[in-house]
């Protein structure tokens, strides 16, 4: 298969960057989408050209590195990380865009690579939980009901990625924080920290930069953990909760 | 948490950087934070939806006739200074609802900077995305609306109708005023804007006062867009019965009922 690709390349964060056409010709179908790029970089250089660069690490979907825009879906088409995209859903001949994130608080650091250190900063900030050393707890100490476990489980599904932010027309990261805040505060390893949890995050989050919820749901669709944006509504609940309690003085 | 990078994210420098905090208000971490804000527009949301549909009931009592509606409008008139007092409470409203999306807005904008190559709308529905625009077109119609019908400067001779109690005919201007086909195409098109923006703005008030889960938020959302349209019917209902002869001057009910 033959593709016309849109790079974009960028050779730091303070240069401008531009989007460069490149040919990927003879790609099989069932190479994946970074395979192809692997591909069309072994071809750059050996024609002593600069190969255009981006992140993977596991290319199992499970790590989220290989964080990029495929025709303006962060993560490409359909559910799943970016190298879980395989050449065979394009069209032969189809022209593809790739780009890096975009969103204010994910500086481009080079072609496709982005800084989402802005992320770590917010778990920092309260994603967490405060638990004392030693050896572990028996698993039946605590007792978690299964409908409290699913949905935690399905809260910690999110691999950070920051997909969720660069599909938001506003860059918000209320999905990633929303998950982060559910995952911990659902469960009574957590709980007691939980208003300080939402406040700390939404703080650290509103600092980085990110944009407000719109309640668009962009974020919902591209995330490849398929984190639902009900943690969203968690994660208000929770924070205002926080705020209040702390301008009122209380004890959380 | 007893780190110290809790610490750093708690100490009071930090609550409300980066956000504009002009007024002492402003400065609370609980208005100056994106979220804190949203519930505001979220909360004057509430008030004003229900304002729309208390305003809704009152206009509807133009179809049992000239009696009810002049009745409703001498009720509201005869409570002097503390219609006063509900007009100002409204304006502040309407302010605090602009004024925080607009603070959002401009957040977002800086937020966001740059855009894909390849626009892709994703799962966001053409009322999300037409907010801002609905909004501000609604705003504009409502200064209009004011000064159509309540300061009545158009036409100042519909000051001086009165019916046969000596009330102000509201029922006589109304008609008047709705004969014209362009008054109330423009009428029609605003609540249709107003439909429009209640069908993103009803549910999405209960998905940011935290109100919803996975289960409860197709609901609401099937629920906010059925109320937005029920209530463009409403309000749809009357210039389209000027229009349409059902209601006239002077009155002449189709329904047996109200005779």
């Amino acid at each position: 298969m033959n593709f016309h690709l849109q790079l974009w390349r960028q050779k730091s964060a303070d240069t401008p960057g531009k989007f460069e056409s490149v040919e990927a010709k003879e790609i099989t179908p069932d190479c994946s989408f970074l395979e192809m790029l692997d591909i069309v970089n072994n071809r750059l250089v050996a024609a002593g050209k600069e190969p255009v660069a981006f992140e993977s690490d596991c290319r199992e979907g499970i790590c989220g590195t290989c964080s990029i825009v495929i025709n303006g879906i962060p993560q490409g088409p359909d559910r799943g990380a970016a190298c879980q995209v395989y050449m065979r859903k394009f069209k032969d001949g189809e022209t593809i865009f790739v780009e890096p994130f975009r969103a204010g608080a994910f500086p481009i650091l080079k072609d496709l690579i982005v800084n989402r250190s802005a992320y770590e900063r917010i778990m920092r900030a309260g994603g967490f939980i405060s638990e004392h050393t030693g050896g572990a707890p028996d698993a039946s100490a605590i007792l978690i009901s299964k409908p409290v476990a699913d949905a935690a489980m399905d809260a910690a599904a999110c691999i950070g990625c920051g997909a969720c932010a660069a599909a938001c027309p506003n860059s918000s990261a209320m999905l990633f924080v929303g998950a982060k805040v559910t995952h911990l505060n659902l469960l009574p390893q957590g709980k007691p920290e939980a208003k300080k949890r939402a406040r700390a995050m939404v703080r650290a989050m509103d600092e980085e930069g990110f944009g407000n919820c719109s309640n668009y749901y962009a974020c919902e669709a591209v995330c490849p953990a398929a984190v639902n944006a009900s943690v969203i509504a968690k994660l208000n609940r929770d924070y205002i909760a926080g705020e209040i309690s702390e301008a009122v003085g209380a004890i959380d | 948490m007893s780190s110290t990078a809790h610490k750093e994210s708690l100490s009071p420098s930090n609550q409300s950087q980066g956000k504009d905090s002009a007024c002492c208000l402003c400065s609370l971490p609980l208005l100056s934070s994106s979220i804190g804000r949203k519930w505001i527009v979220a909360g004057t949301g509430i008030l004003l939806v229900l304002f729309v549909i208390g305003h809704l009931l009152g206009n509807l009592t133009i179809f049992p006739g000239p009696d009810w509606i002049n009745a409703y409008a001498e009720h509201l008139q005869s409570l002097g200074p503390f219609l006063w007092v509900i007009r100002l409470i409204l304006l502040t409203i309407v302010g605090l609802h602009i004024t925080c999306t607009i603070l959002l807005w401009h957040e977002n904008r800086i937020a966001n900077p740059k855009k894909y190559a390849v626009e892709n709308t994703l799962k966001t529905t053409i009322y999300a995305r037409s907010m801002r625009l609905t909004g501000l077109v609604f705003i504009a119609f409502v200064i209009f609306h004011l000064a159509h019908l309540t300061w009545q400067g158009f036409n100042p001779e519909t000051r001086t109708w009165v019916d046969a109690e000596g009330r102000h005919d509201v029922y006589r201007m109304l008609i008047a005023a709705f004969s014209n086909p362009f008054i109330s195409a423009f009428y029609i098109l605003s609540v249709g804007l107003l439909a429009m923006h209640l069908s993103h703005g009803i549910a999405s008030l209960f998905q940011t006062l935290g109100l919803t889960s996975a289960k409860l938020r197709p609901l609401f959302e099937r629920g906010g867009r059925i109320v937005a349209w029920i209530i463009f019917a409403g309000y749809a209902s009357i210039p389209l019965a000027v229009l349409l002869g059902i209601l006239r001057y002077p009155h002449a009910s189709a329904c047996s009922f109200c005779h």
